[in-house]
This record gives structure tokens, C-alpha cells and sequence, in this order.
């Protein structure tokens, strides 16, 4: 009971500081980099429900994410939607993406579903290239309202718009390893023939697995076409979106709910810092080693540096 | 129909197809023998490309002959690399999610390493011939077509005849099927391995040779390539070199169809289709072994 209450404390208390910072703070920048780094987030956590917790890599998150920016960009053509609803069905049709990638787990294990998600994400960016309604490869302009209600401005709101989406999945996250689900999940990641053959309903975790990345991809894309007023396919499928979202619970460790979050707020925040002081590619590169460093060095991520050094010290205690 | 325009998309794809054999060959080897998922593959070519594209600036050297002096320092490259994939990964028995995560970062840094050197505009090479093409009836073959073609054949028949042949090729073959028969014989198969690497990261400065003579390069034009190279790999048969070939030539000629007809823009989703078509109705590939 203490460990569930205190989750929650800690969720009400990130909601408030959220909102104290936009009530006290005038740096745009501020908002711009918080969001840069929520957005990261929820794309670190919603690849580990699939990747951390089953084990099968996910390539194409980018290709998810694009999909949520289109989703909202084309029905923000057709009929001017509030964000929220656009956000909801972006989130619906990732989610239906996912689901249909579920399936595509029955015949391709491993490697193969890792090339597959790759590939998919490419064929994603050819249909969206090749879509005009949404600007085809010359992209697509949003003209975002200059003055919002409750907030001072534009970018305040869409801050604490991704706080809110990214406590939401961080919870949902949360849910899904520590209940019995979680141990079902755990199973197909260690031995997915001796779940099924344990009875564990590996299908059917399997597909609510990928269906909630799915969701939470979407989620976090739709906004994105409004956070830069501009898109197109580059920007909307760029790798680094793909590899940011695998680097961060690498980093910070994909066996437990909280790895990708401090994954996330570490490297999202160096990379903000980097790519203000020195350069954007120097950023990127550093995602690059730090991610093979950790792979290489540190499999378990920073969660299990602290576990081994927590059990040295008991050990040396004794 | 026009029957030029159809022999032309027929004979583009045919040399496309023979460079596309010599692009996946190295990964056909590392993953189709080796089990390692060198997703970076691709980004180890347009290494190559860049390469090339200095020696080519720098000493005006045949991009081809080129290609063939930076094998050897591709081959040391990659027992390198294969030895702290090794280290890191294989003897832990972590391979699968850890060793794909470390190829998917490797890539990127081979990537950015080239944006900041090079920046990201697109590269060409020079030759006499780039440029020139031979009229046979209807079809115009160009050059800067017809010699990577050339190139990636021998390259390919070179690659086949030593697996086949020779002593160490058979050892290849060998730790690929029964790894333990193999120690038992008293060889080590980690050295087999590293050499295997190093050979499939060999051929990448080739094919990068031949990439950047058929087309200009920027730093991430590999990212284009994964899909297609696995593709190939897999429609071919896992690590059957004659399956990579045939593979090769029928994903070229596909894709040169629909360029032609259909157009270019859809060309990068072939591959994907055949990859998908291939797993779901025949898994081993068309020169698979199970």
C-alpha cells in the first residue's frame, strides 16, 4: 500500500511542479525543451511495453509516430478539430497499427520481427510521400492560434499537455509490469514456447502489448505537427526518433517500469543542453555511443548499476 | 505497350539486380552463416561510398579499383568489430536484443561521423566512362550501370567458389551448421567467425565503390538499403550465395518495373512486399536448406 501511495503522490507532485513552472516561468525555451524531452519519454516508455517488457524490438517507432503526426495533420485538413479529439484518434488508429503488428508476431520472431518493424516504417514513409492530402514530401504548415485560454501561450499549453500524456502512459506502464499481466509479459521475454506451453495466453499479451505502444506512439506524435507548425515526411520519420526511443530504456534499464523514464529525462535533457551549446549533430552522436556503451558495458542500464552496487554493499556490510 | 520502354526496364533492372547481390552479399555471409544481425551493414558500405570518394578525389583512382585496395582495411575493420561483438555479447550469450541495439547504434555513429565530416550534401565520383553508354538495338546500357554489374558478379562468383572450395570457406560453412562438431575437430570457431566478418565487412567497401558510381551518396542513403538487403537475404534463402544472387536479380528487375510503370517513389516498398510474401508462404527462402 505505502509503495502504491507513494506512485501517486509522486505523479500529483510532478502535475503541480508542471504547473507552478508555467505559472512562474517567462523562458519559452523552458516549455520548448520540456516538451522536446516529454515527447521522448513517452516514445522510450511505449517502446519498452513491447521491447523491455516481451522483448521483441521494436525498429520502427518512428514509423508509429509519423503515422500519429499524419493522422492529426490530415483530419486537422478536413475539419478543424480541438487537439484533444485529434490526439484520441491519432492515438485509435497507432493503436489499430500495433495491433495488426501484434499479428505479424506469430510468424516472425526475434531478428526477423526487429527487420520487419524497420521495413514497415519505410513503407509507411513512401505512402505518406505519396499521399498529397497531407502535403505529399513537400509538408504540410500549421498555423497555431496565438492566444489560448488558462495559459500564457501556445507552447505553455502544449508543455503541459505532454506532461499530463506522459504521466498517463508512465502509469499505464506502471500497471502493466506489476500486475499479473507484467509476469505474462516477463515470461514471453525469457521463454516464449515454455509460456505457451505453461498456458500463459502469449497472443493475446502479445497483442494488447503491441497495441498500447501502438497507442502511445500515436499519442505522442499527434501533437508534434502542432508543437513545430511545419511536417513532412523527413522530419516525421527521422531515425533519430527510432533510435532515441530504443536508447533511453537501454539506458536506463528495460526490465522495470521507471528504467526508460530515467533513461529518458537524462539523455532528452543532455541532449537539449548539447544541441543548444555545442551542435545538433555532435547530439545525435553522442545518442549513438552512449547507446553501444550501455549495451556493451552496462546491459541492465543505470537501474541495474544501482541494483549491483545496492548488493555490494550489503555484501560488504555483512 | 512500348516495347523500348519495356526492354530498358527490363535491362535496368537486370544490372541493378547484380549490384543489389553485391551489396547483400557481406550481410548474407554475417547473417546467413555468422547469425549476427549487422543491421549496420549498410552503413559500413556507404563508409565505402565516402572512401572511395576521397581516394577517388584525392588520386583520381578508378572507384573500382578503389573499392578493391580498402578491402583488406575493411577486413581488419571487421574482425574488429567482431571481436568486441564478441566479447561483449556473444560469449555472454546476450546476443539477440543487446547485439541488434549495438549494430542499431553503430550504424548511427558511422552515420553522423559522415554528416560532420562530409556535411550532408550528395557525392559523386569520376571516371572516363561514367556517363558514356552502349546502344544495343532498343536498349542504351549505360556504363556506370554495366560495371558495377560486372563488379558484383565476379565479386559474387569469387565470394561462392571460396566458401565452396577452398579449406577456410568449408570451416565458414562448417561453424554455421554444427558449431560443436567443429570444435571438436579441434578448430576454433571464434576465429572462423571473426574471419567470416571480416570477409562479409570487405565486401562492403566494394559495393560502396559501386554504390557512389551508380549514384550520388549523402551519409544516410544507407538507411534506404536495410530493407532491401534482408529482403534479399531472406527471399534468397539464408546465406546461400547463389539464392543472394538470384534473390538480388529478381527484387532489381521488380523494382526497375515499378519505377518504370508505377513510379519511383514507390520503389523502396518491393522490398518490403517480398520480405512479407516470402515469411508468411515459404520461411527458408527459395535456396533455403530446411
Amino acid at each position: 500500500m505505502m509503495k502504491i501511495s507513494g506512485f501517486w503522490i509522486g505523479i500529483v507532485l510532478m502535475l503541480a511542479a508542471g504547473f507552478v513552472l508555467a505559472g512562474v516561468a517567462d523562458n519559452q525555451f523552458l516549455f520548448f525543451a520540456g516538451y522536446v524531452i516529454l515527447q521522448g519519454l513517452i516514445m522510450a516508455v511505449a517502446w519498452n511495453v513491447l521491447g523491455g517488457f516481451t522483448g521483441y524490438v521494436n525498429f520502427g517507432s518512428a514509423g508509429f509516430f509519423a503515422i500519429g503526426a499524419y493522422t492529426a495533420i490530415a483530419l486537422h485538413q478536413f475539419a478543424e478539430l480541438p487537439l484533444l479529439v485529434l490526439i484520441v484518434i491519432a492515438g485509435i488508429v497507432c493503436g489499430l497499427i500495433g495491433l495488426g503488428t501484434g499479428y505479424l508476431t506469430l510468424r516472425l520472431r526475434g531478428v526477423y520481427f526487429a527487420i520487419a518493424t524497420l521495413a514497415m516504417a519505410i513503407v509507411f514513409e513512401s505512402l505518406i510521400t505519396n499521399w498529397d492530402y497531407v502535403g505529399g514530401s513537400a509538408g504540410a504548415y500549421v498555423i497555431t492560434p496565438a492566444e489560448v485560454p488558462f495559459f500564457d501561450s501556445f507552447i505553455e499549453m502544449m508543455f503541459i499537455l505532454m506532461l499530463v500524456l506522459s504521466l498517463i502512459c508512465v502509469a499505464v506502464s506502471r500497471y502493466l509490469s506489476m500486475s499479473r499481466m507484467g509476469r505474462g509479459l516477463a515470461s514471453i521475454r525469457d521463454d516464449e514456447t515454455a509460456a505457451e506451453c505453461m498456458g500463459v495466453p502469449t497472443l493475446r499479451l502479445k497483442l494488447i502489448s503491441t497495441t498500447v505502444m501502438g497507442v502511445m506512439m500515436g499519442v505522442a506524435g499527434a501533437p508534434f505537427p502542432f508543437f513545430v507548425t511545419y511536417i513532412n515526411p523527413l522530419s516525421a520519420f527521422d531515425l533519430l526518433i527510432a533510435v532515441n526511443a530504443i536508447a533511453m530504456p537501454m539506458i536506463g534499464g528495460t526490465a522495470v517500469w521507471f528504467g526508460p523514464v530515467i533513461g529518458a529525462l537524462l539523455l532528452g535533457t543532455i541532449q537539449q543542453i548539447v544541441t543548444v551549446t555545442i551542435s545538433s549533430e555532435l547530439n545525435i552522436l553522442i545518442v549513438g555511443v552512449v547507446l553501444i556503451a550501455f549495451v556493451a558495458l552496462a546491459p541492465r542500464g543505470i537501474v541495474g548499476l544501482f541494483q549491483d552496487f545496492a548488493r555490494k554493499r550489503r555484501e560488504g556490510g555483512k | 505497350m512500348d516495347a523500348s520502354l519495356f526492354l530498358n526496364a527490363i535491362a535496368a533492372g537486370i544490372l541493378l539486380g547484380g549490384f543489389y547481390a553485391a551489396v547483400a552479399l557481406g550481410l548474407s555471409i554475417v547473417f546467413g552463416q555468422l547469425d549476427i544481425v549487422n543491421i549496420a551493414h549498410p552503413a559500413f558500405i556507404v563508409a565505402g561510398s565516402y572512401l572511395v570518394f576521397a581516394l577517388n578525389g584525392g588520386f583520381g583512382l578508378d572507384p573500382v579499383i578503389a573499392g578493391i585496395l580498402l578491402m583488406p582495411i575493411f577486413f581488419a575493420v571487421g574482425v574488429l568489430v567482431y571481436r568486441v561483438y564478441y566479447a561483449a555479447f556473444e560469449r555472454t550469450g546476450r546476443e539477440s536484443l543487446a547485439g541488434l541495439a549495438f549494430f542499431f547504434g553503430l550504424m548511427f555513429v558511422i552515420e553522423v561521423l559522415f554528416i560532420i565530416f562530409y556535411g550532408v550534401d550528395y557525392r559523386l565520383v569520376e571516371a572516363d566512362y561514367i556517363g558514356k553508354q552502349i546502344e544495343i538495338g532498343l536498349v542504351g546500357i549505360p556504363w556506370r550501370m554495366l560495371v558495377p554489374f560486372c563488379a558484383a558478379l565476379a565479386m559474387t562468383g569469387a565470394i561462392y567458389l571460396f566458401l565452396s572450395r577452398t579449406f577456410l570457406g568449408r570451416a565458414i560453412l562448417a561453424v554455421s551448421q554444427d558449431r560443436l562438431a567443429l570444435q571438436l575437430m579441434g578448430a576454433d570457431p571464434v576465429k572462423i567467425k571473426q574471419i567470416a566478418f571480416g570477409i562479409g565487412i570487405a565486401t562492403a567497401a566494394l559495393a560502396g565503390a559501386l554504390l557512389i558510381m551508380i549514384g550520388p551518396v549523402e551519409p544516410t542513403i544507407g538507411r534506404l538499403y536495410i530493407g532491401r538487403i534482408f529482403a534479399i537475404i531472406v527471399l534468397g534463402g539464408m546465406g546461400s550465395i547463389p539464392g543472394t544472387l538470384v534473390a538480388a536479380l529478381i527484387i532489381g528487375l521488380s523494382e526497375s518495373i515499378v519505377t518504370t510503370y508505377i513510379g519511383p517513389s514507390w520503389a523502396p516498398t518491393v522490398a518490403f512486399g517480398f520480405l512479407l510474401i516470402t515469411l508468411a508462404v515459404r520461411p527458408q527462402g527459395l535456396f533455403g536448406r530446411q
